[in-house]
C-alpha cells in the first residue's frame, strides 16, 4: 500500500516509536495497524450513525513539557485528582505523560504503575503478553487499528498475586489545544487474589476544538481477583470521544465498571466483559449526562462463558437541550455457561422536548439452565415527584436537580472517592447551568 | 410571622379534565383550630386538599383562596409551602436516590432562605427528636425518600415532614387510611404535639376513628363537591353512629358523589 492512501504518515509513527525506545515488535505492530486502519471499516454501533464523525483528522503527537508537581497543574485539572500529595497518579497531556507520582510501597509490593512505553522497555514480556492480544485486537475495525498505530502515553498497571491495594490508583488524561489527538492505552493486569481500584479521568480544556480522543482500556482480572475501574470522560462540545473498555475475568474474579460519560461532543463508549472462568462476576454501572448537541452511543456487553457467572448492568442517562443518547445493553449467555445469571436495567431521563434517548436491552441466551432479566424505561421527570418535592417548599429548579442527581446516584455513589464524587456533582451542575 | 394564621376558601371551583369536581367550597381555618372534613368516597374531599396545594392535575376554575391575606392560587406549589401551607399526602411519591434527610434539609433551607441555612447539628438534633416521638427507626433518615416504605411508614414520614417544616396551616389527607390502631395513635401523637395557636389543621377523613385521637373543633360534611353541613365534634359522633343517610335525607340529596372517585 502506498503512503498516500494511509491516514497518517508512517514516518511520524516510526519516529515517535523510536524516540520512546519501543521494542521493534511494537513498532512493527504500529505500522501494520496503520495499514489496517486505512482498509478497515468503522465499527458498527447500534442505532447511531457515526459515518460523518471526525475520527481521523487530528495531530497525533504533540510534545508537552513535564510538570514538577501537581501544584503546577491548572485548577480545573488538579481538582479531579484526589488524595492530594498521597495520590498515586499519572497525568498525561495530549500525547505526553507529564507527571507521575507513586508511593514507594507500591514498588516494594511488586506493583508496576507506569506509562506504557516505559513498561514496554522495562517489562517487555508482560506487555507483549497482554497488549492488544486477547482483549482488544488491533484489526477489529478502523478505530482499534488507529489506536494501535498511534497510541501514546497510557498506563501499565500490574498487581502481583495476593497484593491488595487500599488506595485507588489514578490517571488523568488532559486534552488541550485545537485539533489535537489523545490516544492513551491503559493496560491493567490483576493477578490471582489481588485487589485494585483504578480511576481514569479524561478532561478537555475549553480551547480543545475539534479534538479526538481514542482510548482503549484492557483489564485482566485474575482468579479470585477484585478490580474496580471508574472512568469519567468530560471532553468538550466539538471533540470526538471514543473509549473501548474490554475485560477478561477469570475464575471467581470480580470486576466493576463505573463509567461516567459527561462529554458534550460525539461519544462512543463501549465496555465489554468476557466472564471466562467459572464463578466470575461483573457489575457495570454507566451514566451519561448530555447537554447541547451531544450524541452518545453507550454500549455495555457481557459474554458469559463460564458456569455460575453473574452480571449486572445498570445504565442511566440524562439528556437535556438537543442531546441524544443510545444505551445498548447486551447480555450474551453462551452455550455451556449454565447456572449463570445476567441482569440489566437501562433508564433514560429526558429534560427537554428536543432531547432524545433510547434504552436498548438485548438478551441473547444459548444455554437453558440460566436466569436473566431486563428492565428499560425512557421518560421525563415525573410531574408527581416534582409536585411532591415542591410541596415542601423546594423551588422547581432545585427539585429537578434533586430528582436528576437521585437518578444518577445509583452510579455516582459507586465512584471510589467521596472527593471525586463531589467534583463530578459539580461538573454536572455546571453543565446544567450553562 | 407571629400573627395567627388564617386560610380562607371562598366559592372554590375545581375541575379535572374539564369535569367540575369542587362546586363552590367555602371554609375558613384559623390558627388554633382543628377542622375535620368528613364524607363518603367520591365526594371530592381529596380534590380539595390537592387543589389547595396546587396539584398539577387540577384546574381551579373559580373562587379564591387566601393564606394570611395572600392569594394562594397565584402562587407556585413551592411558594405555597414556603408561605406556610402543608399537605400530608394520601399517596406520597417515592424518589429514588434522594435520602429522607437530604430532602428534609433542602426543604427546611428553602424556607429559611440563602445565608440562613440550618446548621447540620441543629438539624440532626431536631430530626432525631421528632423521629423518636414518631417511633421511627433512625435508619429512615438515610433511606431514599419513601422508596420501599410500607403504607404506615409513608404516613409517619409525612407527619415527620410536617413536624420538621412547622407549617402555619396543615392539611392531612386521609392520613389515617391503612393504619392500624397503634400507628394511628403515633400519628395522632405527632399531630397533637404541634397543636398551638400558630397552627390551623384541616383533617380529611372518612373514618371517625381518627377524631378520637385528634379532637376537632369543627366538623364539616362533604358531598357533591362542597360542604353541605357543618357542626361541632358531636356531628362526627352522629355520623359514626348513623352513617350519612340522614344527612342526605335532610338535605334532599340522592347521589352524594361527584361522579368520580376522589
Amino acid at each position: 500500500m502506498s503512503v498516500e492512501t494511509l491516514l497518517f504518515d508512517p514516518k511520524v509513527v516510526t519516529e515517535f516509536s523510536r524516540k520512546q525506545q519501543e521494542p521493534e515488535w511494537m513498532l512493527q505492530f504500529r505500522l501494520q495497524a496503520l495499514q489496517d486502519a486505512a482498509k478497515l471499516p468503522l465499527p458498527k454501533v447500534e442505532k447511531t450513525n457515526i459515518n460523518r464523525w471526525n475520527f481521523t483528522n487530528f495531530i497525533p503527537y504533540t510534545e508537552e513539557a513535564p510538570v514538577e508537581g501537581l501544584s503546577q497543574l491548572p485548577e480545573e485539572i488538579r481538582e479531579l485528582i484526589f488524595d492530594g500529595e498521597e495520590a498515586n497518579v499519572l497525568v498525561q497531556k495530549n500525547s505526553s505523560v507529564i507527571f507521575r507520582q507513586a508511593a514507594e510501597q507500591l514498588a516494594e509490593k511488586g506493583v508496576i504503575f507506569t506509562d506504557l512505553a516505559t513498561a514496554a522497555r522495562e517489562h517487555e514480556e508482560l506487555v507483549k503478553k497482554y497488549f492488544m492480544t486477547e482483549a482488544v485486537k488491533k484489526d477489529e475495525h478502523k478505530l482499534t487499528a488507529l489506536h494501535a498505530a498511534l497510541f501514546s502515553g497510557g498506563v501499565f498497571l500490574y498487581v502481583p498475586r495476593n497484593v491488595e491495594l487500599e488506595m485507588p490508583l489514578q490517571s488523568l488524561f488532559w486534552l488541550s489545544g485545537a485539533e489535537t489527538g489523545m490516544l492513551p492505552h491503559i493496560l491493567i493486569v490483576a493477578e490471582t487474589s489481588s485487589r485494585v481500584d483504578f480511576v481514569a479521568n479524561y478532561v478537555a480544556e475549553r480551547d480543545s476544538q475539534a479534538a479526538v480522543s481514542n482510548s482503549v482500556i484492557e483489564v485482566f482480572v485474575g482468579q479470585n481477583a477484585q478490580v474496580r475501574v471508574a472512568t469519567i470522560n468530560n471532553l468538550s462540545q466539538s471533540a470526538v470521544d471514543v473509549t473501548y473498555r474490554r475485560s477478561i475475568v477469570h475464575k471467581d474474579g470480580r470486576l466493576e465498571w463505573i463509567v461516567a460519560d459527561l462529554s458534550d461532543g460525539r461519544v462512543i463508549s463501549d465496555n465489554t466483559t468476557h466472564l471466562q472462568g467459572e464463578g466470575g462476576n461483573v457489575n457495570v454501572k454507566t451514566v451519561a449526562v448530555g447537554t447541547g448537541e451531544m450524541r452518545a452511543n453507550i454500549t455495555s456487553s457481557i459474554h458469559h462463558w463460564g458456569r455460575h457467572t453473574a452480571s449486572d448492568i445498570n445504565a442511566r442517562s440524562v439528556m437535556t437541550d438537543e442531546a441524544s443518547s443510545i444505551l445498548n445493553s447486551i447480555t450474551k449467555i453462551e452455550k455451556g455457561a449454565s447456572k449463570s445469571d445476567g441482569q440489566q436495567s437501562g433508564k433514560v431521563l429526558m429534560l427537554n422536548p428536543k432531547a432524545r434517548g433510547d434504552a436498548n436491552p438485548i438478551l441473547l441466551i444459548d444455554e437453558n439452565d440460566v436466569s436473566a432479566g431486563h428492565a428499560a424505561s425512557v421518560g421525563r421527570i415525573d410531574p408527581l415527584q416534582l409536585y411532591y418535592l415542591m410541596s415542601r417548599g423546594i423551588p422547581r429548579k432545585q427539585a429537578e436537580k434533586l430528582i436528576i442527581f437521585g437518578f444518577l446516584d445509583a452510579v455516582i455513589s459507586e465512584i471510589p472517592s467521596d472527593t471525586l464524587q463531589k467534583r463530578i456533582h459539580r461538573v454536572i451542575e455546571r453543565k446544567f447551568q450553562s | 410571622m407571629s400573627t395567627s394564621p388564617k386560610l380562607t376558601i371562598k366559592d372554590l371551583r375545581v375541575s379535572i379534565d374539564d369535569r367540575e369536581i369542587l362546586k363552590g367550597v367555602n371554609l375558613e381555618v384559623k390558627g388554633g383550630e382543628v377542622h375535620a372534613i368528613m364524607g363518603p368516597n367520591g365526594t371530592g374531599k381529596s380534590t380539595l386538599a390537592s387543589a389547595l396545594m396546587g396539584h398539577p392535575r387540577y384546574e381551579v376554575t373559580g373562587g379564591e383562596v387566601t393564606l394570611d391575606g395572600q392569594d394562594v392560587l397565584e402562587m407556585e406549589v413551592d411558594e405555597r409551602a414556603r408561605a406556610g401551607l402543608f399537605l400530608a399526602m394520601q399517596y406520597p411519591s417515592e424518589v429514588s436516590g434522594v435520602t429522607n434527610s437530604d430532602f428534609l434539609r433542602s426543604a427546611i433551607n428553602a424556607k429559611r432562605g440563602e445565608g440562613n441555612e440550618i446548621s447540620l447539628m441543629k438539624f440532626i438534633r431536631q430530626l432525631d427528636e421528632k423521629m423518636a416521638l414518631l417511633e421511627m427507626d433512625e435508619k429512615f433518615a438515610h433511606r431514599y425518600l419513601n422508596e420501599g416504605f410500607s403504607g404506615g411508614e409513608k404516613k409517619r414520614n409525612e407527619i415527620l415532614q410536617m413536624m420538621m417544616l412547622q407549617p402555619r396551616i396543615a392539611i392531612l389527607d386521609e392520613i389515617d387510611s391503612g393504619l392500624d390502631i397503634d400507628a394511628l395513635k403515633v400519628v395522632a401523637k405527632g399531630v397533637n404535639s404541634m397543636l398551638s395557636p400558630e397552627l390551623g389543621v384541616l383533617i380529611i377523613t372518612h373514618y371517625q376513628r381518627l377524631l378520637n385521637y385528634i379532637k376537632p373543633d369543627f366538623v364539616h360534611v362533604f358531598m357533591q363537591g362542597r360542604i353541605v353541613k357543618s357542626g361541632g365534634p358531636e356531628l362526627a359522633e352522629r355520623l359514626e353512629a348513623e352513617g350519612y343517610d340522614w344527612v342526605k335525607e335532610e338535605l334532599g340529596i340522592e347521589d352524594e358523589t361527584v361522579g368520580l372517585k376522589a
